[in-house]
């Protein structure tokens, strides 16, 4: 099997067995699924390999070439997406295969797999309308795991996030449609061919991207998500945040490369950085006002996810090496977050579950009786912050770098200032919970694998910070220096 | 203009009107018909202005019969969802709604 053909396993692996543990018996799917997870790394594998070897690996499935047929792209950076969200996904399911939950809630495995499916398919897509369809069954996967509690709370929580969502890709969809009209084309390669001082095109992409603001929770389109993060079961909240706001994300800015000859995109873009600034502001702002832990927690992505967007003014008009670090800064902030927000939402779900108070100020105590737990809570929160030697601190680093670089310096503000609000909400959870003479003396234990998973990725978003070399330099995509020529 | 130009501008009115609907109602109910309003719309949009002046075109068809699926399922899940709110809550919209 050559590793093109080995791509589509990566979607068929996922779907497989969320078939199959709807079918199964409830309490067999959470073991069933950790028995399927090696399948998936076994799919990844010889695609890593061909990867490596003659690079980027194209399929047309069945054998249709576009544009009637879809085909997979597997480049640096889908793989390496493909590979955080394999790891991430095998850690939350430890986690939550390991807990004794007391509810059924093993709906979330079927749901939890047919996300993994979605988003490998959003990764390697190459085709807007079938990131399109990969939006919709996200949307839906993301839907049911957030309604899974089925409390009053978590219902409209999910309702929200159901009606944001619909609209969201609605947006992109009559996006689609233009792009359509105007290029006789789907895939994005052949898009990148279009004028983009086009009007149609203009007005296409500018509805593709509040779409897709609005699902990846962009100030100040983020009302839905704190209620939807915070209020789901740990091991869902640490896949949303960790990996599925992301993926309207990367559709944007795959977007945004593959049209960029807009002379309008650079205020655009500005435009774009300034909500960021908001993002980053408000989100941590109001993580600091939380009284419960993991709405704290959920704050915390609105704020980091306005990191992200200060991709789109460092790369536009800017030149080659300021386009350069944000591309690295941007994609580092993206899997730094992802693996420390994954440890943080998993060892914030550890610390409610040993206190039995979703309330920060229950937390009181928790150091002296769980300190593996708030250990992994801190280490995630090295990350958010942005302190060395973390993935979050060099990824600030780079993008403060390219901010200087193409003299923009108002980012560096931002940058700054939202490491110091981090800092504020992070330190005000581990002040509770030193506090010492607890008014509790009861404290429930959560299941060693369960710690040992938020710990996993806690440590993981610490080495990042020194091993972002390597993966950084793969998922460079030849795309960027065509871009990079024109801006420089 | 050609039929499929005309269908490309009712498309785009029923966007529009879906819209309007979805921000001016809070009840569920109503917004997830101005939702279904609005995907009609977009369907008639990426059909009509594909092939306006180009003739019949079978990918935007193609595409139009997933996007129906997708608004189905959709459709299915936010009842389901709306339904179980409605039994929990006894409220027919979301609190504290903008």
């Amino acid at each position: 099997m050559s590793g093109g053909e080995a791509l589509s396993w990566l979607l068929v692996v996922p779907l497989l067995a969320a078939i199959a543990t709807l079918l199964a018996p409830g309490r067999w799917r959470g073991w069933g699924s950790l028995a399927a997870l090696p399948l998936l790394w076994l799919a990844f594998t010889p695609v890593l390999a061909a990867f490596l070897h003659q690079g980027t690996l194209t399929t047309p499935l069945g054998g249709w070439s576009p544009p009637l047929g879809i085909a997979l792209i597997g480049d640096g950076l889908a793989l390496g997406l493909v590979g955080l969200t394999l790891g991430v996904f095998s850690l939350c399911a430890l986690f939550a295969a390991a807990d004794p939950d007391p509810e059924d809630h093993s709906h979330l495995w079927p749901l939890a797999w047919f996300l993994i499916a979605a988003l490998n398919g959003i990764w390697l897509s190459g085709d807007v309308f079938n990131l399109y369809v990969g939006l919709e069954l996200l949307g839906l996967a993301a839907v049911g795991l957030v309604a899974l509690k089925g409390s009053a709370e978590a219902l409209a929580a999910a309702m929200r996030y159901l009606l944001a969502a619909l609209l969201g890709s609605l947006a992109y969809l009559i996006g689609v449609a233009l792009l359509y009209a105007a290029a006789g084309s789907l895939a994005l390669a052949d898009l990148a061919q279009l004028d983009g001082g086009d009007t149609t095109v203009r007005v296409a992409l500018a509805l593709m991207a509040v779409g897709l603001m609005l699902k990846t929770a962009l100030f100040p389109l983020h009302g839905w998500l704190p209620a939807a993060h915070g209020g789901a079961l740990p091991a869902v909240s640490a896949l949303l945040s960790a990996l599925v706001v992301k993926a309207s994300f990367i559709i944007l800015l795959r977007l945004w490369l593959a049209l960029d000859a807009d002379p309008l995109a650079v205020v655009a873009a500005q435009a774009i950085g300034l909500l960021g600034a908001g993002a980053v502001f408000w989100g941590g702002w109001m993580a600091w006002r939380q009284a419960r832990l993991k709405y704290l927690v959920a704050y915390s992505t609105v704020a980091q996810i306005g990191y992200l967007f200060l991709f789109f003014p460092l790369i536009t008009g800017t030149g080659t090496d300021a386009a350069r670090l944000a591309w690295d800064g941007t994609l580092l902030m993206l899997f730094a977050h992802a693996l420390a927000k994954a440890g943080m939402f998993l060892a914030a779900g550890n610390l409610v579950r040993a206190v039995g108070s979703a309330q920060i100020a229950d937390l009181a105590g928790v150091g002296r009786f769980r300190p593996l737990s708030l250990l992994s809570f801190g280490i995630a929160g090295v990350s958010i912050m942005g302190l060395p030697p973390s993935g979050g601190f060099t990824a600030k680093w780079l993008l403060l770098q390219s901010a200087l670089a193409s003299g923009q310096w108002p980012w560096l503000i931002v940058l700054m200032g939202g490491g110091l609000l981090s800092a504020v909400y992070v330190f005000k959870v581990l002040r509770h919970a030193f506090v010492e003479g607890p008014t509790r003396d009861t404290f429930r234990s959560p299941p060693t694998a369960a710690e040992l998973a938020a710990l996993t990725l806690a440590l993981s978003s610490l080495v990042l910070g020194v091993a972002a070399h390597g993966l950084l330099a793969l998922m460079r995509p030849d795309a960027l220096s065509a871009v990079l020529e024109g801006a420089g | 203009m050609s039929t499929d130009l005309f269908f490309a501008w009712i498309g785009v009115a029923l966007c529009g009107l879906g819209l309007f609907g979805f921000i001016v109602h809070h009840h569920l109910m109503r917004r997830l018909l101005a939702f279904n309003i609005m995907g009609s719309g977009s369907f008639l949009l990426l059909v009509g202005l594909a092939q306006d002046g180009r003739g019949p075109d079978p990918v935007p068809q193609a595409l139009v019969l997933t996007g129906i699926v997708i608004a189905v399922a959709s459709t299915a899940l936010a009842l389901v969802v709306l339904r179980r709110w409605y039994r929990v809550s006894g409220e027919s919209s979301l609190p504290e709604d903008v």
